[in-house]
């Protein structure tokens, strides 16, 4: 492994049923790098997270976290991996604090982190509020508040901010661009708004059933786009049509 | 980190859990307040005899005579031994006989005179459930020998009436009622009430809760941490048991209080046995949600073992009056033998010698199904 490289995913392959969802895929994310997974939904994103995360175990290939694999390593990495899921709920009748309490325990941590968190992600106000009586954006901050309680090397973000208004998505990337300036923390970001991962991510990898269509920074990307684009600059969007011949959210 | 137990994180998710349960406002009602409204309403209907009401149809098939005149049974009894309604109109009744009694409760028989049709209307309705037929010098009863209730008026007016001769009353100086402590029907039902509580409180608070828990993806987030999973499940177990404790010693307290109940045993037997019956409804609750994260599913699941139980296990009634055949699989039901064991410690006086092998067989139970529940249990 290099040894700045702090994920590794080699000839990855992983399939349900009859649907193949990852078909082979390689990538290496370097320390404090911010990469997105752009995609159409179906695209394997979701699938190729969740074999990071260790909660699905590739039907071949190997994925490696700081050089180590899940297996017998469980502890360790759940230690340095920070993660939001896509909807998850936690428990309506807890406030706040009791919740980045609850799993700030898990990681030995006390009541400076959980202050440190609710500062963070800028729910002060609401911190003696119960999670049933939180908006939706307010929710997914929370969510992003416990991904980064552990002040993780690895943070993993599967769709932060899919149903959210464009407030309440805005304020989430404020989030996430202050932990990019003030940490060294590599993120793995799935998404399918072209202009979140333009907005957020140093590296763009795009996703298409199964596969790695194309990949680069943007202003790769953008150069790869193989038409003019007239009173207007060209997008991820143009990209993917030209790669696919649809629109990512058809 | 790697340590077997971790004090922070069981006390975190301990204490997590139970302020989820204790600021749910229907926890108060559903687990404290209605268990004691059912035993007092269960209680006070089984020990203080109230007026028992029970209608009949009369269908008169001779022709009519002059009431006072007629002497065969039926006509003779209703003219001469009962209250006649003589402003009644279509639906009231027309004669009414009751039977004072002081020690068994007074039976009031309402009679409706009737045609074949409009008694077979009120029948099939529940509103009576025996009809008698006047024919020349004999009556006859016409009733389902399968329902109890019918049978039992039946009895109480072949008593009273007979089948072509008029009986005298008998007298009831020789029953003397069971009132004495450990007898009563109260005594009965408050030990059943606590474990029918305790087995309906771990399968719809623990089964329930990690269906709805995994169905929101919490379990998957909780086990992407530093967690033991261990410690998840005997978090909510302590939960559970702690919260099943506090709603047993409150109808406890109140059937003690109200009703007088003792305990006529062992306490600590009892504890032990309290213990035992919520282990294994725990272990079986956790067997039941290892699988499934769809709610629905839980739901037909936790039926599927909760309602075979409520029914069979004797907590209203006692099981002895099904099929002999099935005796055997009953007393052997996790709920039967909580049961049977806190009844024989409340009534009969029961020490650890008589609970210790019901309770083994729980803790068996809860151990053989938390283990097998553990192992085909899905976190995401």
């Amino acid at each position: 492994m290099s040894s700045e490289n702090v994920i590794e995913v080699k000839n990855v392959w992983k399939s349900f049923k009859t649907v193949q969802a990852v078909k082979g895929i390689d990538l290496k994310i370097p320390k404090g790098q911010f990469v997105g997974l752009l995609g159409p939904n179906g695209a394997g994103k979701t699938t190729l997270v969740e074999m990071i995360e260790g909660i699905q175990k590739p039907d071949k290939g190997e994925i490696t976290i700081l050089g180590k694999t899940w297996k017998g390593n469980e502890d360790e990495l759940h230690n340095i991996i920070g993660l939001s899921l896509q909807e998850t709920r936690f428990i309506d009748k807890l406030r706040v604090s009791e919740t980045l309490k609850l799993f700030a325990g898990f990681f030995n941590l006390g009541e400076k982190r959980v202050n440190e968190i609710i500062n963070i992600i800028g729910l002060d106000e609401k911190k003696k509020s119960f999670v049933v009586n939180l908006s939706g954006g307010q929710r997914q901050r929370l969510a992003i508040g416990i991904a980064l309680i552990n002040n993780p090397a690895i943070l993993l973000l599967d769709e932060p901010t899919t149903g959210l208004d464009p407030n309440a998505r805005r304020e989430i990337w404020e989030i996430l661009r202050s932990l990019k300036e003030k940490s060294e923390t590599s993120m793995i970001l799935t998404t399918h708004y072209m202009e979140e991962a333009e907005n957020l991510c140093d590296y763009i990898i795009i996703m298409d059933k199964g596969v790695i269509l194309k990949e680069g920074t943007l202003e790769q990307l953008l150069e790869d786009v193989p038409y003019r684009v007239e009173h207007r600059y060209k997008t991820l969007d143009d990209l993917f049509v030209s790669l696919t011949g649809r629109k990512i959210d058809e | 980190m790697n340590r077997l137990f971790r004090f922070n994180q069981l006390w975190q998710l301990t204490s997590a859990l139970f302020r989820e349960i204790i600021r749910e406002p229907g926890v108060l009602f559903w687990g404290i307040l209605f268990p004691i409204l059912m035993s007092l309403g269960l209680g006070l209907a089984f020990t203080k005899k109230a007026d028992t009401v029970r209608k009949i149809a009369v269908i008169n098939e001779q022709p009519e005579q002059n009431s006072s005149s007629d002497t065969t049974a039926l006509p003779y009894f209703l003219n001469t031994r009962c209250e006649k309604n003589l402003t009644a109109e279509k639906g009231d009744w027309r004669w009414k006989h009751v039977i004072k009694d002081e020690k068994l409760g007074n039976s009031v028989f309402l009679f409706y005179p009737l045609k074949w049709d409009d008694a077979m209307k009120l029948l099939k309705r529940g509103t009576i459930n025996v009809l008698l037929i006047n024919r020349a010098n004999t009556v006859e009863y016409h009733f389902d020998p399968m329902n109890p209730d019918a049978e039992l008026t039946y009895l109480k007016l072949s008593n009273l009436i007979g089948i072509g001769e008029l009986l005298p009353v008998k007298s009831n100086s020789e029953i003397k009622p069971l009132t004495v402590t450990g007898t009563r029907y109260i005594d009965f039902l408050v030990p059943g009430l606590i474990t029918m509580g305790v087995m309906m409180s771990c399968m719809w608070g623990i089964s329930y809760g990690i269906i709805e828990k995994r169905s929101k993806k919490l379990l998957r987030r909780l086990v992407a941490t530093p967690m033991k999973k261990s410690h998840f499940l005997i978090a909510l177990i302590t939960v559970r048991i702690t919260m099943n404790f506090i709603e047993s010693l409150v109808l406890l307290l109140f059937a003690l209080i109200t009703f007088k109940i003792s305990i006529q045993g062992d306490l600590s037997a009892l504890i032990l046995m309290f213990l035992a019956g919520n282990i294994a409804f725990a272990g079986i609750a956790v067997f039941v949600s290892s699988h499934t994260s769809n709610t629905e599913v839980g739901n037909g699941l936790i039926n599927f073992v909760v309602f075979p139980m409520m029914i069979l296990s004797g907590i209203f009634f006692s099981y002895q009056n099904f099929p002999d055949w099935s005796l055997h699989v009953i007393s052997n039901l996790p709920l039967t033998i909580m049961t049977d064991g806190m009844r024989s410690i409340f009534n009969e006086g029961a020490g650890y010698n008589e609970v210790a092998r019901p309770v083994m067989i729980l803790l068996a139970t809860g151990a053989l199904f938390f283990s097998a529940g553990l192992k085909i249990f899905k976190w995401h």
